[in-house]
């Protein structure tokens, strides 16, 4: 009997830790980035590359140290194209706790900043929509101003909100 | 006929042909004042060279690089102006910047409007290597990876590497790009004018962080004297000779990469052989715009370009960064 207990309390523990590595997993490798077409009129133009705290200097040499000391884990970026036209690119800064994307969302912010209701606070100018959520930062950005840049990174900005 | 955009589109593959070392190709000082203790430094502006769009025209481009160069060689032709910056026998490397992403690097269309001013002035297409840290920078900048030794060639250090050996001067040990150390004989800078989060200003002496394999290492207290020591290499110090700084476009805040909220476009291209006294005007230029801003100064954001004082100084001895020792030409 007593072999029999502790034969099922371990496979009670093994499917648990089954189950919370499998979630880990897919937390960990799952892609911040919306497929092509996932928001209307925009597709992905690069594969997603990810760079780890220590290699974000790859990345952002010089811009790097501000993340890290707000105690960036890794970074995601990808490239798109609004209707094949306006180039754009988004960046998903995975930080160690939320208050390293406050603290980056907060000192950014020039007096043109528009306030959005995007993940836990978010703010729009012309050509960028930088908002955080939890523990990530977004950042995305289009190469040209065009009269409806603003509306279409919105879009794709609630795009990435909902894959986070 | 190839179009000046068309020549360095077609990408093209081949072995990497590493020439040898080489005397310096700067031709002779070009400096005249430099016989009255003065460095020279040109500014050029072009009030109408974006026009509406976003990119700056070519031919108003060509056109400002050649004011530029007439205005620092006193040469009004622009291919004898070159000529009496380069022998043609070398191999010129053009160091540009496409750190910042597509939006603020180098402009592609003043990459070929010095490529056809090279090319004019005689130096052979394969001895123009177009180059910065990797293959994303370039693209960046809108140029297309080509390692054919006989066009013009663009690759970055991670095709060409770097050295084993690192080098040292002051507290700065490095180890320096391939193509600055084994193949070019001059280089001439074609840095972006940015603000820096770290070191308040980016320009000439700044580029030189993306000839080195860890240039990470440079950056704390506020990349002074990292940026200093650096430009003391004798490699960099010797190779280094001219810089045709971009600020055609810039960010006066939040850089250094593209913060398009704070775009800005000076419509300028500074010019010089003293790196110190061009990376001294930039600086102003980009004080006057943060004042303009309504932005607190470099200094009181706790960012002051402490390097430049550095590199003006006893140990470095660089360039001037005393403005009574800059003569400032604004064409």
């Amino acid at each position: 009997m007593k072999y029999c207990l502790n034969w099922k309390w371990a496979v009670a523990a093994l499917v648990m830790v089954a189950a919370v590595a499998g979630t880990g997993c897919k937390k960990k490798g799952a892609d911040p980035f919306p497929a092509s077409g996932a928001v209307a009129d925009w597709q992905k133009s690069s594969e997603t590359r990810v760079f780890a705290a220590k290699d974000l200097w790859q990345y952002i040499d010089g811009d790097a140290e501000q993340y890290i000391s707000a105690g960036v884990v890794s970074t995601s970026t990808s490239d798109y194209k609004y209707k094949g036209e306006l180039e754009a690119t988004a960046d998903v800064y995975t930080m160690g706790d939320a208050t390293g994307a406050r603290k980056i969302l907060e000192s950014g912010q020039s007096s043109d900043a528009k306030a959005v209701q995007l993940g836990d606070a978010g703010v729009a100018y012309a050509q960028s929509v930088i908002f955080r959520k939890g523990s990530h930062l977004v950042r995305i950005v289009a190469y040209e101003s065009e009269p409806d840049a603003q509306q279409a990174l919105l879009a794709l900005a609630h795009g990435v909100e909902a894959k986070l | 006929m190839e179009s000046r955009r068309d020549f360095l589109k077609t990408a093209a593959t081949g072995a990497l042909v590493l020439g040898s070392q080489r005397k310096l190709g700067l031709a002779a000082t070009l400096d005249q004042h430099a016989q009255t203790g003065k460095s020279k430094v040109v500014m050029a502006r072009d009030a109408s060279l974006h026009g509406t769009g976003a990119q700056p025209d070519e031919k108003r481009v060509l056109d400002l690089l050649d004011r530029a160069i007439a205005a620092y060689t006193g040469h009004d032709n622009p291919v004898e102006a070159w000529k009496h910056i380069l022998r043609a026998d070398k191999v010129i490397g053009l160091k540009v910047n496409g750190l910042g992403g597509k939006g603020v690097s180098t402009h592609l269309s003043l990459i070929l409007a010095i490529c056809e001013r090279l090319q004019q002035a005689g130096i052979k297409p394969g001895n123009i290597v177009i180059w910065d840290r990797n293959a994303r920078d370039l693209v960046s900048c809108g140029l297309t990876i080509s390692t054919d030794p006989s066009r013009i060639r663009c690759y970055g250090n991670d095709v060409a590497g770097y050295e084993e050996q690192p080098v040292t001067w002051g507290a700065t040990s490095v180890k320096l790009a391939r193509i600055l150390s084994r193949e070019c004989d001059m280089v001439i800078g074609l840095p972006i004018l940015k603000d820096h989060s770290m070191s308040g200003v980016t320009f000439a002496m700044k580029n030189m962080y993306g000839v080195v394999e860890r240039p990470q290492g440079l950056h704390p207290g506020g990349c002074n004297p990292g940026v200093a020591d650096l430009n003391c290499i004798p490699a960099v110090r010797d190779k280094v000779r001219f810089t045709i700084g971009d600020a055609m476009t810039s960010v006066y805040d939040g850089g250094p990469g593209f913060h398009p909220e704070r775009l800005w476009q000076p419509n300028a291209l500074i010019v010089g052989e003293d790196r110190v006294a061009v990376d001294h005007t930039a600086w102003q230029m980009l004080e006057r715009k943060r004042a303009e801003m309504g932005l607190p100064t470099f200094e009181a954001a706790g960012r002051p370009p402490r390097y430049i004082a550095t590199a003006a100084d006893a140990a470095h001895r660089l360039g001037t960064n005393d403005p009574q020792r800059i003569h400032l030409m604004e064409v």
